[in-house]
């Protein structure tokens, strides 16, 4: 029973990534109808980024968590500028293809000057060590990932469905054309939108440098699994997206103790299921 | 009558001398790498491998001499069915003679029934299970820089001999983890410990947490990680993180990397105790191909002993048909010819390719120096212990390879 508390615990923990990912291709499909394949790329720009604040300037992790989003996310608003803009209006599969291919270069440039076995990132001294909670060992570090994520993920929510910038956001993806009619500049709202939802992926790249290795390929491995997790919560629902990426991380953490051959697949039996029986994902709306 | 019979002798004579001078001069030779140019053991093979062997290439001389030596490489994907087509292509169509590297045992089985089949040459030096040169033997076949029974052999031996006698696995779920866990579970028995449980997690993981805390639980003395690559160097990070070592656990990375304690860094990988073959600060000879091939990598790096093992590996191969005079193209026969030629070279030392493929050298144990112990970048190893090269690896008593007489 024991072990149980701490495979739930545990696989609460990676559901805070998969939350983050699945939040930020949310944001992005919802607002700007882009499924964005370079996700994975870029929260392994940002676990880089973290490297470099660190290596070469010094700046440790509390200013990585910081710098990192901004840096990626400038990176994502000059990928939408100069790419992603010219997509608006045609069908998914193209935006599908110019992120995957992005994605793909990002990564083959990284593993080019970095190799495939990665780069040491250190716990912060403030977040070493770990609490004996009766049932398990849990790591400080760890804790923090949750509480951390859990907050942006709300507030994230909470910019985008209740506050008056959100509501301007979610009525230019309705109809643009009315919007900026009303003097608002829609193509800047959707570009800083797709910069958020990029920096989010950083976010979680950051949060993750002191866990993994800091691999060309850590955004690769996750990916797919995250974009299982935004077809079972719903393309496009922020609330949905979060409470499926917490949710996924907990059932996978169980496959892990209960069965481990099937860990890295029970997400993809899940999604088949969910696909069959209600199409539009369990919280997404018809369209 | 005479003078028809003369000229018809005459005639297969000279056809005869054709066909023998055509075998005689064919010195073109044709290098398959086919390793994981893009995946997780990309370090430890990929790129690093193509410079070992063209380093092979150049050291040997035998342009010089006349011959043309082409070498071309592909990407596996760590997949059997992806590699089987690639080495069926280079084959058939490319007529490459011989595939060097081959890490990743799913891999390197696919390849050793295809060269077998085709009558072509594998020299592995990347793929772990000692199937190869067991129950899967091939006169096709050689294995060269390591495998799964020496690992457990010097690793697993000296771990419980100093105390470690309870064993839980980690195990990479295809058919390397499994052989190795196999091997060292039969190596620990043997020397008296016991195992009491393992979990076996797919390949290419980011997070072993759940499989950190069943390890954590089963209060063994010894975690045992019988997988390789990113997935060992994250199981022994995440395992810090978990205060396993702390708990009183000792870990052993059955099959590490330089490249993974490189990636690790020291503060995390010192005191780990593992095997390999090779390392570039052993003598003056290792060190010299060390400095030339980190000036070649593009990240700087040293060789890993799969990359060293193509250079020797290949050395050994030219040799043996520079012994021929040419390349017959017939696999079976130029792997015998190497198998009856000692080996010898400035990576491996002295040794043999015995009977089922098998290349022994010895086994070095090292242990990883504290980060005030290292004097720079890659270096890394204490030698703690060696294996004689006729101790190191499963005796011939004990293969079940048909290619041993007995």
């Amino acid at each position: 029973m024991q072990a149980l508390y701490a495979q739930l615990l545990v696989g609460l923990i990676n559901g805070s990534f998969y939350a983050l990912l699945s939040l930020g291709l949310a944001v992005i499909f919802g607002m700007l109808n882009i499924i964005n394949f370079a996700h994975g790329a870029l929260y392994m720009m940002g676990a880089f980024v973290a490297y470099f604040l660190l290596q070469y300037s010094g700046l440790n992790y509390w200013w990585a968590l910081i710098l990192a989003p901004v840096i990626v996310g400038l990176f994502g608003i000059l990928l939408e500028r100069t790419m992603l803009k010219w997509l608006t209006g045609l069908d998914h599969l193209y935006g599908l293809l110019l992120t995957f291919g992005i994605a793909l270069i990002v990564q083959g440039v990284f593993q080019n000057y970095f190799g495939s076995s990665g780069l040491p990132y250190a716990i912060p001294d403030l977040l070493k060590g770990g609490v004996n909670l009766g049932f398990m060992y849990l790591p400080i570090y760890r804790g923090w990932v949750v509480v951390f994520s859990l907050v942006v993920c709300l507030a994230t929510w909470y910019l985008i469905e209740k506050t008056q910038l959100g509501a301007y956001l979610r009525a230019a993806t309705e109809n643009p054309t009315l919007v900026r009619a009303f003097g608002i500049n829609v193509p800047l709202m959707i570009t800083l939108t797709y910069g958020l939802g990029v920096g989010l992926a950083a976010l979680a790249g950051v949060l993750s440098a002191p866990i993994n290795q800091v691999r060309p390929l850590m955004g690769a491995d996750l990916i797919i699994v995250v974009f299982a997790v935004v077809v079972i919560g719903g393309m496009g629902s922020i609330m949905g997206s979060i409470i499926t990426g917490f949710a996924l991380g907990v059932i996978e953490g169980l496959t892990k103790y209960f069965y481990p051959e099937a860990s890295n697949t029970v997400v993809f039996v899940l999604m088949v299921l969910v696909l069959l029986v209600k199409p539009q994902g369990l919280t997404g709306r018809a369209a | 009558m005479s003078n028809k019979l003369s000229a018809l002798l005459l005639g297969t004579a000279l056809s005869l001398g054709a066909v023998a001078g055509a075998f005689a001069q064919d010195k073109n030779i044709k290098i398959g790498v086919l390793t994981d140019m893009s995946g997780l053991y990309s370090d430890i093979g990929g790129q690093g491998s193509v410079i070992a062997a063209q380093m092979a290439v150049e050291d040997s001389g035998l342009t010089a001499k006349g011959w043309k030596i082409d070498i071309v490489s592909a990407d596996h994907q760590n997949k059997p069915d992806i590699g089987t087509n690639i080495g069926r292509q280079w084959i058939d169509v490319e007529k490459v003679d011989i595939f060097m590297d081959v890490l990743n045992s799913g891999v390197g089985l696919a390849i050793n029934n295809l060269v077998k089949e085709k009558n072509a040459i594998m020299i592995n030096t990347g793929a772990a299970t000692s199937d190869l040169t067991n129950a899967q033997c091939s006169p096709n076949t050689v294995h060269w820089v390591y495998d799964t029974y020496m690992l457990a052999n010097s690793t697993g031996a000296a771990l419980v001999k100093a105390g470690g006698d309870s064993w839980y696995f980690l195990t990479a779920d295809y058919a390397f983890g499994a052989a190795l866990e196999r091997d060292t579970s039969a190596v620990v028995t043997k020397s008296g410990g016991k195992i009491l449980g393992a979990v076996k997690h797919p390949l290419n993981s980011s997070d072993f947490s759940s499989f950190l805390l069943q390890a954590q639980a089963s209060k063994a003395k010894i975690v045992g990680l019988a997988n390789a690559g990113g997935d060992t160097t994250n199981s022994i990070k995440q395992a810090a993180e978990f205060g396993i070592v702390k708990g009183g656990q000792k870990l052993a990375g059955l099959l590490l990397f330089i490249n993974d304690v490189h990636s690790l860094g020291l503060n995390v990988a010192q005191g780990l105790n593992f095997t390999e073959t090779f390392y570039w600060d052993l003598n003056d000879q290792t060190r010299a191909f060390g400095k030339r091939y980190s000036e070649r990598s593009k990240t700087k790096a040293q060789p890993s002993m799969i990359q060293a093992g193509v250079y020797a590996g290949l050395l050994h191969y030219f040799k043996a048909l520079e012994a021929m005079g040419g390349n017959p193209h017939d696999g079976a026969k130029i792997v015998a010819k190497m198998k009856d030629m000692p080996t010898d070279d400035a990576l491996f030392g002295k040794g043999e390719i015995q009977p089922n493929g098998r290349k022994i050298h010895p086994a070095y144990l090292f242990e990883v120096k504290t980060p005030a112990e290292s004097k720079g970048p890659w270096d890394y190893y204490k030698l703690i212990g060696t294996t004689p090269a006729d101790k190191a690896f499963r005796p011939l008593s004990e293969s079940a390879c048909p290619l041993v007489k007995k």
